[in-house]
């Protein structure tokens, strides 16, 4: 396979799971936005913060939902943008279709462009249908790589595209929690920690799956636990880069070969599977994050000097 | 008055027609234009679309389809069938030609200056003989027809002649809306030009070359207006497509970077004009080209198709020439006629395009694509005059045509059926054979009057059928 191919394919995936994060992230701070008391518009600031997207506003500025909305929705220049991760998933699509099914393409083609139409305050006005109508872009690629794709190679480099992503992207949901503090009349555990904390899980699609496993009891624990650690939850740090293990493997078995990028991912499994999400705090959720979120980046280059398309 | 290939010469409809005209009172001209509507749904989600430089607008645009399929005879196609094969053998003979021993030059049929100071020929062919002596691996022979009987050459493509794919998906869009139409069996399928184009190309594989040939598609990348249809065609050929930049040469051998490190390349589809495909030879400012790549093409180590410097022979100033290359090597009359061509660089051809301007139609010699030509009894004087002045300041730039009464075809109108201008072009496989599907790319003018079938001016495509015996 061309390593333009494996290209595309690892940066298609991702960018398709990076709108679908920005989207959650959004909902995110929408339903942190609208709790009780909520505090100086903090929540839309780490939105913007978690994001990378600081550097589009003064230091002081007051960042409102509508700031986000242009921003994180709608500007085509911002790179976390949605419009812009929907261009560059299907330009990556586009420049190679043939590795693609017709139905990966339909859904990669199909509506791209209707964010151009929108200006802010529409966007407002219909924030939660976009926001869903992003997530189902994403969900019906994915589908149709699930569906219809031969399992080569170039399926693997779209899952270890969309694995890396998605560790990220909890993670920098993770992140946000940290950077909205507490006011200080209020405690941890409280109620609006509580609130806080539900909405990384619900902003994940995790509250069924964590009632499961915890039995309805939220802890920022817990709940730490469920997001980093949990092996079944497909949106749990630890599951991603286990299937970034598996997947890698599975190229390193294509190949013949064991690159650096293979010994990285290992050592990352096992480092998290051995915390506990006491060790987490006791360690810093921040830093446990940064961390985390760096040795991704590492691997990401890694695989892309691997399989020559660095 | 021109031909309407629906009707014969008593007005009735022709039998070859009677299926459609049938399907047509069935399915009611409201019912076909919401099927149409559902046909473009189609084209837009598998993202057939065609971008056209300089035009701006959408980039992405839809070519229009028309669904009343354009309609040839077994018997017609005979004649077409014959006539198209023996042009890619001229054609190609005649590159031979003028590559090596220049022999219908040196025996007084045409003039050496044409050829040899044309921007198209390279002079860095001289003496190369690609594998198979093939120079154009796709001939696309554009035609006109004006009368029942008369076909009409309007002119060649040597290089990379574009449109097959829609060839192919009109036929598959046809097909899949409208069974019942194919259901009898009697129109002659296009879908194995994929395997022909591919059995074509590995058959002028190098002497490098000992294994199972590695054939490639090379595109300048996905922003080229014909970008669908390289990917398209990689795609059902099951090759890789790949940008320069996927390329390198080494030591006379060329490779793709792939994730396993470097693999041969064999043959090279590729469409991507001379001037770009390598710096080092052709223009050293080009961004697209593999460095290399023309110096492992003549030592044998990959192939090139089409062979550079193959334009030479589809140059609107040789056009004319074609019938006497004809009889030149293969010594057979032509069997498709040339439309009689007044070349501006002869005096005595000049003297007369500058009289009748007005009543001719006229065209800038390296032009394509229906841009810089002037149809004369649709224009206003004063555009006339402009044009004569054009050609009086550089009249070997110019040629110029009779208006010719181009035969229509049954369109579908808003509000019913119309008659529109068509041209066609079909597509001849060279490799050690010729293959050639019966069928090819009905362009469709839909402006009424018009004559320009170009896609980039308004033009149209339908689905061709040829008729079994």
């Amino acid at each position: 396979m061309l390593s333009r191919t494996a290209d595309n394919l690892f940066w298609l995936a991702r960018y398709l799971e990076r709108a679908e994060s920005t989207a959650r992230l959004i909902a995110m701070g929408q339903r942190m936005a609208i709790l009780p008391g909520a505090h100086h518009r903090e929540e839309w600031k780490s939105i913007i913060r978690v994001t990378g997207s600081q550097h589009l506003f003064d230091k002081d500025a007051v960042i409102r939902e509508s700031d986000v909305v242009e921003h994180l929705v709608l500007n085509a220049d911002n790179p976390v943008s949605i419009r812009s991760c929907l261009i560059k998933a299907r330009a990556n699509g586009k420049s190679i279709r043939t590795a693609l099914t017709q139905d990966m393409w339909e859904a990669l083609n199909e509506g791209w462009r209707n964010l151009e139409n929108y200006d802010v305050a529409e966007a407002r006005a219909q924030l939660a249908s976009i926001l869903d109508w992003v997530k189902q872009r994403a969900m019906t690629f994915r589908g149709a790589t699930e569906s219809g794709h031969l399992r080569d190679e170039r399926h693997d480099f779209i899952r270890v595209g969309g694995a890396l992503e998605r560790a990220q992207s909890v993670l920098r949901l993770l992140d946000v929690k940290y950077y909205v503090l507490l006011p200080e009349t209020d405690v941890v555990g409280g109620n609006r920690d509580h609130y806080q904390w539900t909405s990384v899980l619900y902003a994940l699609s995790g509250s069924r799956a964590y009632h499961h496993v915890y039995g309805g009891v939220y802890s920022p624990w817990q709940i730490t636990d469920f997001l980093m650690l949990n092996r079944r939850f497909p949106r749990s740090v630890l599951y991603c880069l286990d299937q970034l293990s598996y997947r890698l493997g599975r190229l390193a078995q294509w190949h013949g070969q064991r690159r650096p990028c293979h010994a990285s991912i290992d050592a990352m499994v096992s480092s998290m599977a051995e915390k506990t999400s006491g060790d987490i705090f006791r360690q810093g959720l921040h830093e446990t994050v940064q961390r985390t979120l760096s040795d991704s980046n590492r691997l990401g280059i890694e695989i892309a000097e691997a399989y020559h398309f660095g | 008055m021109a031909f309407y290939e629906m009707l014969d010469r008593n007005g009735a409809v022709r039998e070859c027609y009677a299926p459609v005209q049938h399907w047509v009172e069935q399915t009611g001209i409201g019912g076909l234009n919401r099927r149409l509507e559902e046909a473009e749904a189609i084209f837009r989600r598998i993202g057939i679309t065609f971008a056209v430089y300089g035009e701006g607008g959408d980039p992405e645009r839809l070519i229009p389809f028309d669904l009343l399929p354009r309609i040839f005879t077994a018997l017609e196609w005979r004649t077409l069938d014959l006539g198209i094969r023996q042009r890619a053998r001229a054609l190609n003979a005649f590159l031979y030609d003028v590559y090596h021993r220049g022999e219908i030059i040196r025996a007084g049929i045409m003039p050496a200056d044409i050829v040899y100071r044309n921007a198209a020929y390279k002079p860095e062919m001289a003496g190369f003989t690609p594998p198979g002596r093939v120079y154009s691996h796709i001939v696309g022979v554009d035609i006109v027809r004006t009368g029942p009987d008369s076909f009409q050459v309007l002119e060649d493509n040597c290089r990379t002649p574009s449109g097959v794919s829609y060839m192919l998906e009109n036929r598959e869009i046809m097909t899949r809306m409208f069974p019942d139409l194919f259901a009898q069996g009697v129109v002659a399928p296009v879908d194995h030009y994929p395997d022909d184009l591919l059995k074509s190309l590995k058959e002028v594989a190098p002497p490098a070359c000992k294994d199972e040939p590695v054939v490639v598609v090379l595109t300048p990348g996905s922003l080229n207006s014909a970008y669908y249809e390289h990917s398209f065609l990689a795609d059902l050929m099951g090759v890789e497509l790949v940008e320069p930049a996927d390329l390198y040469a080494d030591d006379g051998l060329v490779f793709m970077k792939t994730t396993y490190g470097p693999r041969r390349v064999d043959v090279i589809y590729r469409r991507i004009d001379d001037d770009y495909i390598d710096p080092l030879v052709f223009r050293a400012d080009s961004l697209l080209g593999v460095p290399g790549l023309f110096d492992a093409y003549r030592r044998g180590g990959v192939t090139l198709c089409s062979a550079p410097g193959a334009g030479v022979a589809d140059d609107k100033a040789i056009y004319t020439y074609v019938p006497d290359m004809i009889r030149f090597y293969l010594g057979e009359n032509a069997i498709l006629e040339n439309i009689p061509t007044w070349n501006c660089a002869k005096p005595d051809d000049c003297a007369y395009v500058l009289e009748n301007l007005h009543d001719l139609v006229a065209k800038e010699v390296h032009g394509s694509g229906g841009y810089g030509m002037i149809i004369g009894p649709k224009a206003t004087k004063a555009e006339v005059e402009a044009y004569a002045a054009r050609i009086r300041a550089n009249p070997a730039e110019f040629i110029a045509q009779p208006t010719l009464a181009l035969s229509t075809v049954p369109t579908l109108g808003e509000t019913g059926i119309v008659e529109r201008h068509v041209d066609f072009r079909p597509y001849c496989l060279v490799g050690t054979q010729l293959r050639l599907v019966p069928g090819g790319l009905t362009r469709v003018a839909l402006t009424e009057g018009s004559l320009v079938v170009n896609s980039s001016q308004g033009g149209g495509v339908k689905d061709t059928w040829i008729l079994q015996a």
